[in-house]
């Protein structure tokens, strides 16, 4: 598979996964290592930086993956940004997926302050990963502060609808001048594939296989997903029409051929 | 200034009643079948009729919480700051009227019990105390909160009814969040529970929850005392009462609780008893109507029965609870303001979250989120924000 580029790291998998929601870290290792993925995110909120025995950082073997602390939890730039300091500080990671979620229900990013707090913290020489609602204006804006993605959502988190966003991931995949990971909402590995066709660069996910009867299972099926996605793309998947057109020709027999 | 909750809105408990008698099967086989509750598919959840379609509600609760939360459960410690207080409730074991050993932790025992807790593995806290500002006052709360900040990022309280400018001075410490249980929804009820002291004051109580989100608390938690009224009407208010606070307070948490009476010091019996069938009709209902909400199971509940209540929308779970101020650690004679039925320690319980498929979870908050108080600063003060520096 062609490889992928973020802050000029090259990236073995294009499918990223999250950490919470397992009923083990068992499970999630499991899960995360059927899944491929090198990209790995954790919440701040959860883990504990300064602890060896942690659950989640524990099992994970730093030289295999590349953590990705999110700052899930965060109600504004302020916080944000504190938080990705703070671990920063903790980890040696400069990389953050940025989450910026007043609203703890649906868990969609604001907008503004996830603007704002990208322009902190790439000045600041954080390489920086903003969640965002599938907005094209602002996924521009994002790439003009100098993040190094943008991760623009299917569907609200948990929520297993797949893309509903669709029409406006394919104006952002169009018009991005940086990688375009889809992020949350999807439940099927068929989701994470139509994602990949559309030309996305990486897709993240954690309920999906966090809330299936056999993780590791979910998660070998996404990574096929991805890869099948990827690889229609690259052969270049074609254009669905309103009407079809017969591969024989009701008017084939005024181009005379040799016979 | 945001509109206040009140319930003259809202149909009275005879009505409710008797709207809820009226529901027949087809009704709640029609709420079952939507996706977003209204507040009528709640009122049909909670009937009668709906009783016969428990595990039917049982199933889509577990899956709405497993897709919402995942396979986790929060754990959690009660902390019993003083069980001195001023009220006179009929129900309560700490009731003024009492006689019991009254006994008020200072603040090295406060951080004594703390270090046995934070020893066990917890790092989300809840300090309880009866209402007394005399000797539970605000600047002790914050001065707990503060020195306990490091250890615990996680903090809540469930103490008297404070000012918003008092909540601030609490959320300033570092402050997570807040439960207060208006205990019954019924007006006249209330009175005739709580005849004497501050408490008397319905709509005060009432109101407390938006003075703490108002103030910046992120999560308040909600809950009646299941036994005082019906638990059908009750349920239905609280629904309401959560759904009114998620719009007027978008930023804000709301959890639920559900505390079943048990027996407390003194006679009180619980005129409208709630059986286990109706604490499950009640859970589920909420938790369809309320997808996003935390609910917090009680150490009031015995272990084999909290085992099976785990699945049916509960996200956290206080462990290894003692109910009596510096109970941590010892066994000591001050009367618990209820019995506690589980008594398990926190290892076992999180050993027996892991064989029901659950990630016990410890920590779900990190203190580098709140803002650093000015007094933080010094150096060596608090050594993880120094690093930030």
């Amino acid at each position: 598979m062609d490889s992928l580029i973020i802050a000029e790291r090259k990236i073995k998998s294009r499918l990223f996964v999250g950490t919470g929601k397992f009923s083990s870290p068992q499970a999630m290792l499991a899960a995360v290592k059927a899944s491929g993925a090198e990209v790995v995110t954790v919440a701040l909120r959860r883990v504990d930086l300064n602890s060896p025995q942690d659950p989640t950082l524990s099992v994970l073997q730093p030289k295999e993956y590349l953590i990705l602390p999110n700052t899930s939890g965060a109600r504004d730039a302020e916080e944000a940004v504190r938080v990705a300091k703070l671990a920063r500080t903790l980890s040696k990671i400069n990389w953050v997926k940025l989450e910026v979620t007043p609203d703890p229900r649906y868990l969609l990013p604001d907008p503004i302050e996830t603007l704002k707090a990208a322009e902190v913290l790439v000045k600041d020489g954080f390489v920086v990963l903003p969640y965002i609602n599938a907005d094209p204006i602002l996924a521009k804006r994002l790439e003009e502060v100098g993040t190094a993605t943008v991760m623009p959502l299917g569907a609200p988190i948990g929520t297993n609808q797949g893309l509903r966003t669709r029409d406006n991931i394919r104006i952002i995949i169009e018009q991005a001048g940086v990688p375009v990971v889809v992020d949350a909402g999807m439940g099927a590995p068929s989701h994470a594939a139509e994602a990949m066709e559309m030309g996305a660069d990486a897709v993240l996910v954690n309920t999906a296989l966090a809330v299936a009867c056999h993780p590791d299972k979910m998660a070998a099926a996404f990574k096929q997903g991805v890869e099948a996605g990827r690889l229609a793309y690259l052969a270049g998947v074609a254009e669905p029409k309103e009407v079809a057109e017969a591969s024989s020709p009701l008017t084939g027999f005024l181009t005379p051929t040799e016979n | 200034m945001k509109n206040m909750f009140c319930l003259e809105a809202y149909d009275s408990p005879a009505v409710l009643q008797k709207k809820m008698e009226a529901v027949i099967p087809e009704q709640v086989e029609a709420s079952l079948a939507t996706a977003q509750l209204t507040e009528q598919d709640l009122l049909i959840l909670l009937s009668p009729a709906a009783g016969a379609y428990l595990e039917t509600m049982a199933q889509r609760a577990w899956a709405l919480t497993r897709r919402r939360f995942g396979r986790i459960m929060k754990l959690y410690a009660p902390l019993y700051l003083s069980n001195e207080c001023t009220n006179a409730c009929l129900y309560c074991g700490f009731n003024q009227q009492h006689d019991l050993a009254r006994k008020t932790l200072k603040i090295e025992e406060v951080l004594q019990q703390a270090k046995y807790l934070s020893q066990q593995g917890f790092q989300n806290l809840l300090l309880v105390s009866g209402e007394s500002r005399q000797h539970v006052p605000v600047k002790f709360l914050a001065e707990c909160v503060h020195r306990l900040k490091p250890r615990f990022p996680e903090i809540s309280i469930e103490v008297y009814p404070l000012e918003i400018e008092e909540y601030q001075q609490l959320t300033e410490a570092g402050l997570f969040g807040l439960i207060i249980y208006q205990e019954t929804y019924d007006a006249e009820l209330y009175q005739k529970y709580h005849p004497a002291g501050k408490k008397n004051n319905y709509t005060y109580r009432l109101q407390t929850p938006q003075r703490g989100a108002e103030a910046g608390v992120r999560q308040v938690g909600l809950g009646v005392l299941l036994g005082l009224q019906d638990f059908r009407v009750d349920g239905y208010y609280l629904g309401r009462h959560a759904r009114f606070f998620e719009k007027q307070f978008w930023k804000t948490i709301v959890g639920i609780s559900f505390p079943r009476l048990r027996q407390a010091t003194g006679d009180f019996v619980p005129p409208y008893p709630v059986s286990d069938a109706q604490l499950v009709q009640l859970v589920t209902a909420l938790r369809l109507f309320l997808p996003d909400a935390p609910f917090s199971l009680s150490t009031r509940e015995p272990e084999h029965l909290r085992k099976h209540l785990l699945p049916l929308g509960f996200t956290q779970i206080s462990a290894g609870s003692r109910t009596t101020p510096g109970g941590y650690g010892k066994e000591n004679s001050e009367l618990p303001q209820f019995q506690v039925e589980d008594t398990r320690g926190a290892k076992a319980i999180a050993r027996e979250l892991e064989l029901a498929g659950f990630e016990p979870i410890w920590k779900d908050w990190d203190e580098s989120f709140d803002r650093v108080p000015a007094q933080t600063k010094e150096p060596g003060k608090l050594s993880r924000y120094s690093k930030l520096d």
